[in-house]
């Protein structure tokens, strides 16, 4: 065990944000390298500020850190003024806690929560000092593992990482501990590790099977191996009340994304919006307990100094126990001292602005709805079922209630979307700002608009992408409509981004060679803008006899092998393609936490049940659940202007 | 009625290449931990009323940084050398209170009352012999021409006025010793700041500046100089000296 700090050390005075390569947070660990302890380096393969804050990350560094057998470590994506400087000093990719280099650990472990960071995977594993592709390396080289969202397609990184995790992380953890335990003992060949690993539930190993081809077509996924099953589930764990993780989130030196205190209240989510991975590959439900929850935050706050909590999860307003959390939080039950409450994911209704009226008295500048869709047969499409009385009802409730600015999202290049559906982004957007009038003198509305990039294991993965073009043709109408409205702002996605992202999303295991060409070409930090380059993609996609056209642009059929078959999220394929059938005739579904199953899988293929206190949908019930929906597209007549000057 | 409380604090290994806007994030969280009855500033957004001193480059140690805080009520406040132990075990490891105590309510801020700093400054690329005849040279200077950006702009600027003392330290003893010399300077901050690596540039195209600690912060007032607070007692050096071992 040799520190590489006094290498370290003197690259970082000329560096940008030399805190982030320093390590020390409250709640790090410094583990003891030992015999018999499997040793793994977390890598989030992004920033630091951009890492740190990740929850999963976080959460498998305690479980491990807890374990006799294991102990953990973490690095991130050092940014190119100090990887340059570490190359030119030759100086590896190195652990914070004891700046330990990365070749020194049994297992690197990726999280994957976005493609457009899979060149900076490549990139990370070469400044190891270790090849890039899992071929090359050797039983002397540590294991390459990954998760996260993006593991449901591994495929583009299957010739780069020795096994992917599907689902939750937290048991699968200690069982591949013990397998490298047990082989370390045995000091057999790295193959029988690797089938060791394709024999736990959620690991697949992409070397153990073979992919055909028919001509230009995949034409199918086969184990090649004794050892690798047909199909690989993903993991879930049943009761997040058993994972009260983090016990002791990190608190870093210098600025990062989100730093506050962080608290899961559930996982899961089956609101049902097509167009969302995260909805789909994370069910079923599985709330934490009210108490568990206020006895987290309480022991957060005391312990970190924050100010903030973060209630998180994929839609807040819908845990059971948010009024008697957020009136606990901010009545002081949690500490004696004033401490602000941020509900990321916010429903949009009128009930869920009065819960954010509570938690937010002193800080009262922005509110953020996501509509995602102009119209309501669009968001039909996508069963994203904000009904516009809704949507003007919130956005009323929070003018009148102090905000003086609403941020909405949407997307755009949506699935059967035509131009009155763009455009209505923009009238729904205007009529906001109207509503704002009638309270503020200079209400804002911002209109962020990102191109929506179809994902595996959702209903939409059959579904053509929108070309750069065709997505540039859309924002420009809306540049036009929303030309000269006072108080209105628009902003918009890269559309090149977001098609690279969607070569990511749905590629085979050819695009591997494309990402590996991107590397090659200096092509680091691609979900950073000032270093995307679409020209290096094209390029690289060329170079490889593919196209935008071939993996993007094109729609699936129903009977088309996906790269993703033989891994399943859970859900049937079947219901995916009725659900996807159900988009494209405007044919909403509701939440069926609080409606009867229509079967997808997540629960029944897998003995679980949905976690969840309360019986009943929420108060103010959106998003389909007991409302009605024939007359979501009406708006209220009340809102015109000049209406309630409170 | 509300009083005010000045700290004197170390900032040592790691933790110095954190930011002086980290810096006063950390003494937030580690006020807030040690349930001091701090006041809070007005407004839509209230944060504690914290005053920091002059900003520490980012990459300089220091012996001598300081913090006002205001408390609502002093005689809530627990026993300082209490109060001195629970605010260093909320900060990281390097950052450590040095000493504590009440400041009269006519002091003007931090900020006003600083006139100078003293610093400890590792060169290398040059000799000890060689650097003792610049700064010779230096010091004889009438002025010492130097540009810098304001505003966007060039400027030039004179730091010879800013520049009180600067001698080449005999025979340095220090753990990160090694192939260097060590510089002591006095470095007034008005009616512009003196940064160390303008000074070594000062000194020739050829001078690396190595590390830079800052020993003490100076109020001059009247032909007297004091420190704005002593370190009282032993204690400030003791704790130095600790945090220094633990942080590096």
């Amino acid at each position: 065990m040799r520190s590489l700090w006094p290498s370290i050390e003197p690259l970082l005075d000329g560096v940008t944000k030399p805190a982030r390569y320093i390590g020390g947070e409250l709640g790090a660990l410094t583990p003891e390298h030992r015999p018999g302890a499997v040793s793994w380096l977390l890598i989030y393969p992004d920033t630091y500020e951009i890492g740190l804050p990740n929850q999963g990350l976080q959460i498998l560094y305690e479980l491990l850190n807890e374990r006799p057998d294991a102990l953990a470590e973490r690095a991130y994506a050092p940014w190119v003024d100090m990887e340059a400087a570490m190359r030119a000093a030759g100086v590896p990719l190195f652990s914070l806690e004891n700046h330990l280099p990365a070749t020194d650990f049994d297992v690197l472990a990726f999280n994957l929560s976005a493609e457009l960071v899979y060149t900076n995977v490549l990139n990370l594993l070469d400044l190891a000092g270790l090849a890039v592709r899992s071929a090359e390396r050797s039983a002397a080289d540590p294991l390459v593992l990954a998760g996260g969202h993006c593991a449901f397609n591994p495929e583009p990184l299957a010739d780069f990482i020795d096994a992917f995790v599907l689902g939750d992380g937290e048991e699968v953890v200690g069982e591949i501990t013990e397998v490298i335990g047990s082989w370390r003992a045995q000091g057999s060949e790295r193959q029988a590790l690797l089938e060791a690993l394709a024999s736990l539930d959620g690991v697949y190993v992409p070397s153990l099977y073979e992919v055909r081809y028919a001509g230009d077509a995949l034409a199918e996924v086969v184990p090649a191996s004794p050892a690798a099953p047909a199909e690989v589930r993903k993991r879930t764990i049943a009761d997040l009340a058993a994972w009260p993780y983090p016990k002791a989130q990190l608190v870093p030196l210098t600025e990062v994304v989100h730093d506050r205190l962080n608290v899961e209240v559930f996982r899961g989510c089956t609101r049902g919006c097509r167009f969302c991975q995260a909805g789909m590959v994370t069910r079923p439900v599985r709330e934490r307990p009210g108490e568990q929850v206020r006895e987290m935050v309480r022991a957060g706050l005391a312990r970190t100094g924050y100010d903030e909590v973060a209630l998180t999860s994929l839609s807040t307003a819908d845990f059971s126990s948010i009024e008697e959390t957020v009136r606990a939080i901010v009545g002081g039950e949690c500490g004696d001292q004033q401490v602000s409450v941020s509900l990321p994911s916010l429903r949009v209704d009128a009930f869920t602005v009065a819960t954010a009226t509570e938690i937010a008295r002193a800080r009262r500048t922005g509110l953020t709805f996501a509509p995602e869709g102009g119209t309501w047969r669009m968001r039909r499409v996508i069963n994203k079922l904000i009904r516009e009385e809704d949507l003007y009802g919130a956005v009323e409730a929070a003018f009148a209630n102090g905000w003086r600015r609403v941020k909405l999202y949407f997307l755009i290049g949506l699935p059967t979307e035509q131009d009155e559906d763009v455009l209505g982004i923009a009238a729904l957007a205007r009529r906001c700002v109207e509503i704002g009038r009638a309270y503020h003198r200079s209400p804002t509305v911002v209109a962020s608009v990102g191109g929506f990039v179809p994902k595996a294991q959702t209903p939409f993965q059959w579904c053509r992408q929108d070309t750069v073009e065709e997505l540039r043709r859309k924002i420009n109408l809306l540049k036009e409509a929303c030309h000269k409205v006072r108080g209105l702002s628009l902003r918009w996605h890269d559309p090149e981004a977001s098609v690279v992202e969607g070569l990511a999303s749905r590629g085979d295991r050819r695009m591997g060679a494309v990402i590996e060409r991107v590397w090659r070409a200096g092509g680091t930090f691609q979900e950073w803008s000032e270093r995307f380059d679409m020209a290096t993609w094209a390029e690289a996609l060329a170079a490889e006899g593919l196209s935008f056209d071939a993996v993007a642009y094109r729609a699936r059929d129903e009977d088309e092998t996906l790269p993703w078959d033989h891994l399943s999220a859970g859900l049937h394929k079947d219901f995916l393609w009725s659900d996807w059938q159900d988009a494209l005739a405007a044919v909403a579904v509701e939440d069926c936490r609080w409606t009867p199953c229509y079967d997808c899988g997540a629960c029944t293929g897998a003995g679980l049940e949905h976690v969840v206190a309360s019986p009943v949908p929420p108060a103010g019930g959106s998003q389909g659940t007991g409302q009605d929906l024939s007359r979501g597209d009406r708006v209220p007549v009340r809102f015109t202007a000049g209406v309630g000057t409170r | 009625m509300t009083e005010r409380l000045r700290v004197r604090f170390v900032k040592l290994g790691k933790v110095r290449f954190t930011s002086h806007r980290d810096v006063a994030r950390m003494w937030e969280r580690a006020v807030r931990r040690s349930q001091l009855p701090v006041a809070a500033s007005q407004g839509f957004n209230p944060r504690p009323l914290l005053a920091f001193g002059l900003a520490l480059p980012t990459g300089a140690e220091s012996l001598a940084e300081y913090l006002d805080i205001t408390v609502v009520d002093g005689a809530a406040v627990v026993p300082l050398d209490q109060l001195a132990r629970d605010l260093s075990a909320g900060l990281p490891v390097g950052v450590e209170v040095a000493a504590l105590g009440w400041v009269t309510g006519d002091a003007g801020s931090l900020q006003e009352q600083v006139t100078s700093c003293s610093w400890d400054l590792e060169v290398r690329g040059v000799r000890a012999s060689e650097l003792a005849r610049r700064v010779e040279q230096l010091l004889g200077a009438p002025s010492v021409p130097v540009q810098r950006e304001r505003k966007g702009r060039a400027v030039d600027d004179d730091l010879r006025p800013a520049i009180r003392s600067l001698s080449v330290t005999p025979r340095q003893q220090d753990c990160a010793g090694g192939g260097s010399v060590w510089l002591q300077a006095e470095l007034a901050t008005r009616p512009r700041g003196v940064r160390p690596r303008e000074l070594a540039d000062a000194l020739g195209a050829d001078v690396v500046l190595g590390r830079a600690r800052r020993t003490q912060q100076w109020i001059e007032h009247g032909g007297e100089r004091r420190e704005p607070l002593g370190m009282g007692a032993g204690l400030g050096t003791a704790i130095a000296a600790h945090a220094w071992e633990r942080a590096s």
